[in-house]
């Protein structure tokens, strides 16, 4: 049976793919930022996934606003990067495994999550850029991946308790496959930050280490703010937390936290980086 | 302007300077971020940037919107029904990254915007 070893979220900043491009790693203002990845690559080396499930938001890569799905799930044997717009560099393509995304579709459609289904998916920055942190060289050593792209563009987004429950939901499908596979299930984005408005520039902190604290034990006392506080608390991009509280869904009740760090500023944004484990 | 948003009937109370990218604004805004969305692909960047009026009429974006994509104005594109993820890709073909928007929107030099950016860490 496929065995979940494991959950880990990161910031998707674009400019870490600039940054890792132009191998800033000793960079005064980028190293604080890359001394964070070390012991996540070391908690990935000693767990050994074969697979990685992957919670991100797309950014108007994959979706326009003419068709916009809530919850989208890839069925691809690969997904391409492509051209955003602004210059991050385009990297190789990721493997996917089609046979192990149909199970979670059936799986999450039969626990009630009538999610839209991609056979063909461009994964942008808030894929890319995790899975670069985490597997620098992916194009040497493939992991397969499985994106799950959650709504963050276009307001009602769902709540964070209805994201909890879909995290739930794909625990109980990863965790219900018949292969024997190792699988680590990864949110990226935030945290707190606000791109647009007057009110661009926003950070919050002390919101972000209550949350950096909260989702390990008691991840469900996150789930009772409405998308418009997690606007108000964490900026209007930093509503990417409902990704993290996704992955969070699927681990299950007991985790151990392994690592964090946390970082401000990358670009207009606090990051931050937390493994957990299951137990 | 902050516009109002309602989730689940009830109106909220707005977020000074957050605009909430909900379906009234998608809907206003459509033209323009169909346009940027298309700013994904090179040529169609070289074909902004050869003739702009041109580029813009091909999209049909409103008096609103062309004025504010005309004075490089990203709160006026906000109102105009512009949503960030879509606009960072004009604002990334016009070779401002999202310091100098962001800049631009609070009316703080550059220096003063990373400067407060810094300041959050502490």
């Amino acid at each position: 049976m496929a065995r979940i070893v494991g959950g880990l979220t990161t910031s998707h900043i674009p400019a870490i793919g600039n940054a890792i491009d132009q191998e800033l790693f000793d960079d005064p203002y980028w190293k604080p930022f890359f001394a964070g990845y070390p012991p996540v690559l070391a908690w990935l080396d000693r767990v050994k996934p074969d697979l990685a499930v992957v919670i991100y938001n797309d950014h108007g890569l994959n979706f326009f606003l003419d068709k916009l799905p809530t919850f989208s799930v890839g069925a691809a044997a690969e997904y391409r990067h492509a051209d955003e717009g602004w210059g991050i560099p385009v990297i190789p393509p990721f493997q996917g495994d089609p046979a192990f995304s149909w199970h979670l579709i059936n799986s999450l459609v039969a626990d009630e999550f009538d999610i839209a289904t991609c056979q063909e998916m461009l994964v942008d920055h808030g894929f890319t850029v995790p899975m670069l942190l985490c597997w620098p060289e992916y194009d040497k050593f493939p992991i397969k991946t499985i994106p799950i792209c959650v709504n963050t563009v276009q307001h009602p987004l769902p709540t964070p308790a209805r994201c909890f429950k879909f995290g739930q939901a794909i625990g109980r499908a990863i965790e219900s496959y018949e292969q024997d596979l190792k699988v680590v299930v990864i949110g990226t984005g935030g945290m707190s930050h606000q791109l647009d408005g007057e009110r661009a520039g926003f950070i919050n902190k002390e919101f972000d280490m209550l949350c950096m604290e909260k989702i390990v034990d008691e991840p469900e006392s996150l789930t009772h703010y409405s998308i418009h506080e997690l606007v108000r608390l964490a900026g209007a991009q930093g509503a990417e937390f409902i990704l993290w509280l996704t992955m969070r869904g699927a681990l299950g009740a007991k985790v151990k936290k392994i690592y964090s760090n946390y970082h401000i500023p990358i670009s207009n944004t606090a990051a931050g980086v937390l493994v957990l484990e299951k137990e | 302007m902050t516009q109002t948003w309602k989730q689940e009937g009830k109106p909220e109370t707005p977020i000074p300077g957050t605009y909430m990218f909900d379906g009234t604004a998608a809907m206003k805004g459509y033209a323009l971020n169909k346009m940027c969305y298309s700013f994904n692909h090179a040529e169609n960047r070289a074909a902004f940037l050869r003739d702009e009026d041109a580029y813009c009429k091909q999209y049909g974006l409103s008096v609103e919107q062309r004025e504010a994509v005309r004075e490089r104005n990203v709160i006026r594109m906000l109102k105009a029904g512009g949503n960030i993820y879509y606009l960072a890709k004009l604002a990334g073909l016009l070779g401002l990254n999202v310091q100098d928007v962001g800049a631009q929107q609070t009316g703080m030099t550059l220096e003063a915007f990373n400067a407060r950016l810094r300041a959050a860490g502490d």
